[in-house]
């Protein structure tokens, strides 16, 4: 199999009905539309935490479909397949991280903008906003993977995932917001520069971490 | 170093060096207490200061154990020797517990200082964020039940962590900082006076004696656990 098969089955797997990828915009909607209800619908406190609550709500709606993302293909033996195949584990893990930022991270990206308008997000934020969730959100599928690898063999991982893996996601909501905030504030600020940065180090090293804990998992 | 990874040598060396390590943290609490409750009030916190002598202990202490932590894991992956992973598996609890303890003095210091039991200052939440990264190793140790796997993984998972901290540090301090600067190891010395340093320094001490008696002590129970397991199932067997 090669790594555009690949890609391509899990793109399938994730668009066709019932699939994540609805399943996680749905949820993102969501989330949103429950913040107002939770702090009230004072426009001016809505436009100036729209670019957190986005942030959050992106990060949680892409953990819902992660611990599927090696479990699925280990529980019906097609891992072991992929395994004895010349496809490097590495370049698998790369693949299912970019099917599934394919799924969700982008698809979220895009749904974005509407949503800020439901919480009156000034206009010079909407850029900074949907530049900032298509630089971060491939590191939430990249370091998410990580997880995903880790707790494939554990039956109720999903459970446990968050926890891995939230805490390593602070610095991109921590600049991803930032950037949102900062435009709000008409400031200068390197955050997007640095959320770059960081989502192009969990790029490029989570598929070696991922792939190790599909070997090991696979060892055993 | 890998002469004493031998569980046997290992036993004899650390059931030698324990009595000594514990009583040098019993005898530097002692004395680090006694100078922390004698040192005068600060001119500017009052009495309160105090909590700084059992907080920074508490803080540095976090962080040394989930670079050994880290550095055990890499030894188990790289070595594949069992005594690397119980030593990392029984170092999380430890870490959790300074963490925590460091979290709880903070906030009771912050109280009377900021006005607040917990403000959203740089270096508290990132000990928030270490936390949660002990609290997520030590639950996939326990949801992994094969033991050889359940090792791999969290040290697969203890490196990912070592790598992020400095990031999840860093980027907390550019989100904002209340708390102060760095004011014991800089350039020119520290800023703070003698009497507070000497008790800080004896209580750094007895922590960290605290902490590698109770590791080894961990550590020892670990492989004595390992050993009446293998030995109930070589009689089980026999039967």
């Amino acid at each position: 199999m090669s790594a555009t098969a690949l890609l391509v089955r899990d793109i399938r797997l994730a668009a066709r009905a019932g699939g994540s990828m609805v399943l996680a915009l749905a949820f993102f909607a969501a989330v949103a539309t429950l913040v107002p209800f939770g702090v009230g619908a004072d426009l001016a406190l809505l436009a100036r935490i729209a670019g957190g609550v986005l942030w959050v709500g992106a990060v949680l709606a892409s953990l819902i479909s992660l611990d599927r993302l090696f479990q699925a293909d280990f529980e019906d033996g097609s891992l072991d397949l992929i395994a004895l195949s010349p496809l490097s584990l590495e370049t698998t893990a790369a693949a299912k991280i970019a099917a599934h930022w394919l799924t969700t991270g982008l698809p979220l990206t895009a749904l974005s903008p509407l949503l800020a308008l439901l919480f009156n997000l000034p206009p010079p934020a909407y850029q900074p906003l949907v530049v900032s969730l298509l630089l971060g959100t491939p590191c939430i599928s990249a370091l998410g993977s990580v997880g995903a690898a880790l707790t494939m063999s554990v039956r109720r991982g999903g459970l446990i995932l968050p926890l891995l893996v939230l805490p390593l996601l602070a610095p991109a909501v921590i600049f991803g917001a930032g950037a949102v905030l900062a435009a709000l504030d008409g400031i200068a600020s390197g955050a997007l520069w640095l959320l770059a940065a960081f989502s192009l180090g969990a790029v490029l090293l989570s598929p070696f971490a991922a792939a190790a804990a599909v070997r090991l998992n696979l060892a055993g | 170093m890998f002469r004493y990874a031998n569980p046997k040598r290992f036993m004899d060396l650390s059931g030698a060096l324990l009595p000594w390590i514990a009583s040098a943290s019993a005898l530097a609490f002692a004395a680090g207490l006694y100078l922390a409750l004698a040192a005068p009030p600060d001119y500017l916190q009052g009495d309160s200061v105090r909590i700084m002598f059992v907080h920074v202990p508490a803080a540095w202490l976090a962080m040394m154990i989930y670079g050994l932590m880290a550095l055990a894991s890499l030894l188990s992956l790289v070595n594949r020797h069992p005594l690397a992973d119980v030593a990392a598996k029984t170092a999380a609890p430890l870490g959790a517990l300074f963490t925590a303890l460091a979290l709880v003095t903070g906030s009771l210091w912050g109280r009377p200082m900021w006005g607040a039991w917990w403000v959203w200052d740089g270096r508290l939440t990132s000990f928030l964020l270490m936390l949660f990264l002990y609290l997520g190793y030590i639950a996939l140790w326990n949801a992994i039940e094969d033991e050889t796997r359940a090792a791999r993984a969290t040290a697969v998972l203890a490196l990912v962590g070592v790598v992020n901290l400095p990031i999840i540090e860093f980027s907390v301090d550019w989100w904002t900082t209340l708390h102060q600067g760095e004011s014991i190891f800089r350039k020119g010395g520290p800023t703070i006076s003698a009497v507070f340093l000497w008790p800080l320094f004896l209580l750094a001490i007895a922590y960290t004696a605290l902490f590698f008696a109770l590791w080894l002590v961990r550590i020892r129970t670990e492989i004595l656990n390992r050993r009446a397991r293998a030995m109930l199932m070589n009689s089980s067997e026999a039967a």
